[in-house]
């Protein structure tokens, strides 16, 4: 086997040890990540339980087309994310900088599409704490919705930014032909933490857009 | 080494499955099922994770102790959403007011 020298850290036994415990540490911290997004959802179910008529109301201001094409958007870039590690596993340079590209690029779009949504909302007057005005007596109750919209949507852009910018280390390090079948350990933990996002965005889309439409 | 190599025709049927429940998702939205949109939505929603989770993120090929950090924190998750059963269970009127505008 052709191990990377570079790769091993000295305190492990050898590669797959090292990796073994690199996979479990990656599933701890996204499992605080759960947690951390499971605390917004919490928040945005409870405000919403509490004024039901005004989140109705108000998420009627998302298309749900819009988040259905994001949302396959972003099943598309983890399936190249999937498919950027299954190459790095095989040591298929080429594909693996190609996959790596293909997802940073899906991962830009959705991006593109984010920014389009938010900035309808700031032309709707409907940004709580900048520009907010809402008909009817809930408009209060109304900012809480989009108070969580922009926290969520938000939080989950931010993770995005993140999974770009790691991903963008990934293709250079790719480039240079750094990750081999013995040693590709960053590109499969950028790809759980890739696929954890999509996840997150599998959950806010019905949230946000879907349960309302017909109240 | 213990890696498991997953098929790449794995990896395309489940991104087919989740782009069929992705339209499928939008598709019952659109029609009025009351109470129950929010249930199949949120169904469907788990259904796509799990594949994302067993498949893309190979939780299937993974050893049972880093499996079982993923099922402790998901055991954690369903303690925290506890929380609405408190909201739930208090008289309605008491909170369903709209907030008065200032």
């Amino acid at each position: 086997m052709s191990e990377a020298p570079y790769a091993l850290q000295e305190h492990f036994r050898d590669l797959e040890q090292q990796k073994d415990a690199a996979t479990l540490g990656m599933w701890i911290f996204l499992v605080t990540e759960v947690m951390f997004f499971g605390g917004v959802m919490l928040s945005y179910s409870t405000a919403r339980y509490l004024h039901p008529a005004a989140f109705a109301a108000a998420s009627h201001y998302s298309d749900p087309l819009i988040g259905a094409i994001n949302t396959a958007v972003l099943i598309c870039s983890s399936l190249t994310m999937a498919l950027a590690v299954h190459a790095s596993q095989l040591g298929e340079r080429k594909p693996l900088v190609g996959y790596l590209a293909a997802t940073i690029v899906l991962g830009c779009v959705f991006l593109a599409v984010k920014a389009y949504e938010w900035s309808h909302k700031f032309h709707e007057h409907v940004v709580p704490g900048y520009d907010f005005s809402f008909p009817g007596p809930e408009a209060r109750s109304a900012a809480l919705y989009f108070t969580h919209y922009f926290a969520m949507t938000g939080l989950h852009a931010l993770h995005m930014v993140i999974g770009v910018a790691v991903l963008g280390v990934l293709l250079v390090r790719a480039w240079k032909g750094r990750y081999t079948p013995a040693y590709h350990t960053p590109v499969e933990l950028s790809g759980l933490y890739w696929h954890f996002v999509d996840i997150v965005w599998i959950f806010l889309y019905p949230l946000l857009y879907l349960i309302d439409i017909h109240r | 080494m213990s890696e498991t190599i997953v098929p790449r025709k794995n990896y395309v049927l489940v991104w087919a499955a989740l782009m069929v429940l992705t339209f499928v998702t939008w598709g019952v939205a659109l029609i009025d099922l009351g109470p129950f949109s929010i249930v199949v939505a949120l169904l469907i929603a788990f259904f796509k994770a799990g594949l994302v989770v067993l498949i893309f993120m190979h939780m299937l090929y993974m050893r049972r102790r880093t499996q079982l950090v993923l099922i402790a924190g998901l055991f954690w998750l369903v303690i925290l959403f506890l929380t609405l059963g408190d909201y739930i269970t208090r008289h309605p009127l008491l909170f369903c007011q709209p907030l008065p505008i200032p």
